[in-house]
């Protein structure tokens, strides 16, 4: 059996014809050529595969592509914007919370999330957003520290936004 | 963000721009026109004979090109292949499977999903055999011989080694007034990479070129061993190693998948793609240590060390496929004497074969150094414990002195250089040792259970010199080529391979460091057969020991030829010359001087040189190291034990690492973070338990716990810089000093806040379970599901 299938991933609308078994993670791989995402375990358990369906990170080894059907899709490819990285994809460069590179696409989307509900996360709230993910190279601390980074980058350029409103406020 | 230092220093990485877009290059997301999709079939027993395979159902399915087994292997003189270690492995079985999760069929198909499809049609029909799956159990006279395959094979041992002077330690431990013994299991454990293991192989038949991209540490051993295994000209051989989703030694043979990965392609004529599964990943590719130790150590009353003596059971699965260099079947297992100062040390190491999985040397590992490590670290503690003494203050009697290096040990290494007491100091310093001491008393009275573990390790890396040290052959020596363009940017080009560990920036800053240009304006080209020159690769923390030294050679050499082409264009003798980083100068004369750049566009200019100078700046060298680097550490760790459910909180963690001169101390810290965090899975998490009939218990991160971020607490770290002698910038490994040295300050910590209970010892993994166990006196056997 064959669907046809429109998922929305970053901003653009792609219809396909797909099997209903076909995993999310293989959808965005081998049907769209988003590498980015990347697939590590067949259990749920390494993160790896991590995106937005619907601004909610999920795992994408584990969602049938058929279920983003008419549903939004946000994977690493997606966090660049016009005006340049993303302060998460700062951030990991930054503080070296990546070696291999492996995980850290599903590391930053995870990231954009949580700094996205909680804009100054305790070391304590990153540790649990990442908890269900793995990374072998870094032993965590440095994407802590990533996390830790980007957040506090923003909250920097939203006091600046302020500051820049009040100054034009004056002039 | 901070300025790019021109040379040493902490810089940000040039290869994270790829990686933050998700767009690095890993094997899976290599794509081909027209590629095809391989599938492998495995065994579900440990040990049976085959008595028969049907693929004419798989072979019928609409979208499957190509189904091989071990026949058609055999038709081509490829069903089996030589091991690292001089053994012979089946590529897919002929006669029995000997582990489970062997390689018994390939399917090549379409898709993906056809390729697993075609998988369930295929009809195996095994006769199970007894399985040895205890190593304990292996030389029993009745036990199945299991590489029956081997001509006049009647047992299943694998072979004997020692090292160090019996006589003499028998001596000591004669009279000794105080000798401890312990039993300890370094379990099995698997490095699981979050990339699992794969292949893209592609044969043009127009050009006869084989193109294999495939997740190696080492690619020019794999083009020269596809070249004997395969009989394929070595120049129409082409590895490429990518972007590497994490190594950590998972990623130095190589796998029966990509051999069929490549047959695929010679049997369809369309490249084809092999990733493996997680579980496949976990039962069948290779796995590290398991290792059954018998230590005993010997001292005075009032805590001298006087002699070690071990005997080793070592457990290398179904085929001897250990990684190793040639002369050493048990690694580097022989520092097992570690940091200590002792009159008499000697070994001895039984290699058995079992129903298990082939491997036994990966997972940053040093060669088995972790295990030695593991062991001497351990027995300190156990005579600590024996004495009634501080194990800090044990080993500060013990620790070798900084006067006695280079140390020729008991065994025959000779550390470089060490200042190991101050490396202790830190630590203990660090850690607050003494009000750590105080605070587990006070909650000893009040029956909680805190613990305080240390370990101090030194580790031996950068195999090797050439003349000891080899693969299959081989010599351990690696090349470099850099190339200087005209207007003074420049390629370096390396036989090593990156999974994580940053050379793309590191080797910039070696090259920046020694010509004093910009790390920006050097690019590192390297996992690419084609491209590079040879060298064995990156395994055993050997990228700065020796490709770092090569890389610096070559980058002496090339200032060397400036230094002549400036002498021609400032008309004066090279002797006249002095250096400062970015240029050339006439002594005396400051301001007379040329820049790298200026002399690098002369080089290639109608500039008349001296007759026997080429011109060009570009250079190539090859290093042969004289001695492996010795780096050092002293970890100190504190867990907090829960005594009803056996739960260890690992709630500080402060490391103390010297590998020398530090590169780029930001990447060295980042190296070190994640060893400690395998530490951490290794001594509480990780468990690759069998059962009796051999089936495999930790076969996907389910039941293979790895830790996360909720278990790593934030890693404290110190350093104390003591240069390599012979290194010609004095650096030292670091990829595996945390994964060698942490386990046993992990297990040292859970043992010491076991102390109300009188535990000794328990073996690793020390989980809920096995503390538990512990504490109620009945040790597990975490490695055995059998009661």
């Amino acid at each position: 059996m064959i669907m046809e299938i429109t998922v929305e991933v970053n901003g653009s609308s792609y219809t396909r014809s797909v099997e209903p078994r076909l995993l999310l993670v293989h959808f965005l791989r081998d049907e769209l050529g988003l590498t980015g995402t990347h697939w590590g375990c067949d259990t749920s358990n390494c993160g790896t595969c991590v995106v937005w369906l619907d601004d909610v990170p999920v795992k994408s080894c584990t969602v049938l592509a058929v279920m983003a059907d008419g549903h939004s899709v946000r994977t690493v490819e997606g966090l660049e914007g016009a005006d340049g990285l993303d302060p998460v994809q700062q951030g990991f460069m930054a503080c070296h919370g990546l070696q291999c590179g492996f995980c850290t696409p599903g590391m930053l989307m995870t990231a954009r999330w949580l700094i996205d509900h909680n804009p100054a996360p305790s070391e304590a709230d990153i540790r649990e957003a990442i908890s269900g993910q793995l990374c072998r190279c870094t032993g965590y601390e440095n994407i802590v520290r990533s996390v830790r980074w980007a957040a506090e980058h923003e909250a920097g350029l939203r006091e600046r936004t302020v500051e820049d409103a009040g100054t034009e406020v004056q002039a | 963000m901070t300025t790019a230092p021109v040379g040493h220093g902490t810089m940000l990485r040039k290869e994270d721009a790829r990686f933050i877009r998700g767009r690095g290059t890993y094997v899976d997301d290599v794509t081909l026109p027209g590629m095809l999709y391989g599938a492998m079939l495995r065994s579900p027993y440990a040990h049976a004979r085959i008595a028969s395979i049907d693929i004419s159902a798989a072979r019928a399915h609409p979208k499957v090109r190509a189904v091989l087994t071990g026949d058609t292997l055999a038709g081509l003189n490829l069903a089996w292949m030589p091991t690292l270690s001089g053994d012979v492995q089946a590529v897919l079985a002929t006669d029995k499977v000997r582990f489970q999760g062997q390689e018994v069929a390939f399917v090549v198909a379409e898709d993906r999903y056809a390729a697993r499809d075609a998988l369930e049609l295929i009809d195996v029909d095994y006769e199970p055999l007894p399985a040895v799956i205890d190593a304990r159990q292996a030389l029993a006279e009745d036990a199945p011989v299991i590489r029956d395959d081997l001509e006049g094979r009647t047992d299943n041992h694998i072979f004997d080694w020692e090292t160090g002077d019996k006589a003499a330690a028998d001596e000591v431990f004669a009279t000794a007034e105080v000798v401890s013994k312990q039993d300890m299991l370094y379990p099995r454990v698997h490095p699981a990479p979050l990339e699992t293991c794969g292949a893209v192989a592609h044969l043009d038949k127009v050009t006869g070129k084989l193109t294999v991209w495939t997740t190696t540490q080492a690619p020019h051993a794999h083009r020269t061993l596809y070249a004997i295994v395969a009989g394929l000209p070595e120049h129409k051989i082409r590895i490429i190693s990518p972007d590497i989703g994490g190594g950590f030694g998972n990623k130095v043979g190589i796998y029966p998948g990509y051999v069929c990965a490549v047959v695929g392609s010679i049997v369809t004529g369309k490249p084809v793609k092999w990733m493996e599964d997680r579980s496949e990943n976990l039962m069948s590719t290779s796995f590290a240590r398991d290792y059954h130790m018998h230590g005993e150590i010997a001292s005075t009353r009032d805590g001298k060390i006087l002699g070690l003596r071990v005997q080793v059971l070592a457990d290398h699965g179904a085929f001897n496929g250990t990684a190793q260099p040639t002369k050493f079947p048990a690694g580097f297992f022989g520092v097992f004497t570690g940091s200590y100062d002792l009159t008499a040390a000697h070994c001895s190491v039984t290699g058995v074969y079992t129903n298990k999985a082939p491997g036994g040397v990966a997972y940053a590992c040093s060669f088995r150094i972790t295990e030695a490590v593991y062991l001497v670290e351990r027995l300190v503690d156990v005579l600590a414990f024996d004495l009634g003494m501080d194990p800090a203050e044990l080993r500060r009697k013990n620790l070798l002195r900084p006067e006695q290096f280079p140390y020729p040990s008991r065994t025959g290494w000779e550390y470089d250089s060490g200042d190991y007491p101050r490396a202790l100091e830190t630590a203990l310093d660090l850690a607050g040792y003494a009000g750590l001491r105080a605070e587990q008393r006070e909650k000893r009275e009040r029956g909680e259970l805190m613990g305080i573990g240390i370990s101090f390790f030194t580790e031996a890396v950068g195999a090797g010199p050439r003349k000891h040290m080899d693969i299959l052959g081989l010599g351990m020596a690696d090349g470099a080529e850099l190339r200087v363009h005209p207007t003074g940017k420049a390629v370096l080009r390396l036989s090593c391979q990156s999974q994580g560990q940053g050379h793309e920036t590191t080797f910039a800053q070696l090259v920046a460091e020694q010509l004093g240009i910009p790390p920006d304006d050097v690019d590192v080209v390297h996992g690419d057969t084609d491209q590079t020159p040879f060298g064995l690769g990156t395994y055993g923390s050997r990228s700065t020991p020796v490709s770092g030294a090569v890389t610096v050679m070559v980058a002496r050499k090339v200032r060397e030829r400036a230094r002549i082409v400036a002498s021609a264009m400032l008309e004066v003798s090279p002797d006249d010359l002095e250096w400062e980083k970015g240029r050339w100068f006439v002594r005396g004369d400051q301001a007379s001087g040329r820049t790298i750049q200026e002399i690098a566009l002369a080089a290639h200019s109608d500039l008349e040189l001296p007759e026997d100078v080429e011109g060009h700046l570009d250079a190539t060298c090859v290093y042969n190291p004289p001695n492996l680097t010795y780096p050092f550490g002293a970890y100190v760790c504190v867990v907090d034990v829960d005594a009803g459910t056996g739960q260890v909180k690992v709630r500080r963690f402060v490391a103390v690492d010297d590998c020398g001169v530090r590169i780029n101390p930001m990447i060295v810290e980042g190296q070190i973070h994640g060893g400690l965090a395998d530490g951490i899975g290794m001594a509480l998490m990780q468990v690759m338990a069998f059962d009796e009939d051999g089936n495999h218990l930790g076969g996907s991160f389910m039941d293979y716990l790895l830790p996360t971020a909720k278990e790593c607490p934030s890693w404290e770290l110190g350093e104390t810089v003591t240069p390599s002698p012979h290194h010609p910038i004095g650096a030292k490994g670091i990829g595996e000093s945390a994964t060698v040295g942490s386990p046993p300050a992990v297990v040292n910590a859970v043992i010491d806040a076991l102390r109300p209970y009188g535990v000794r010892h328990a073996d690793m993994p020390l989980t809920p379970a096995a503390v538990w166990s512990a504490v109620q006196g009945r040790p597990l056997r975490t490695d055995l599901a059998i009661t």
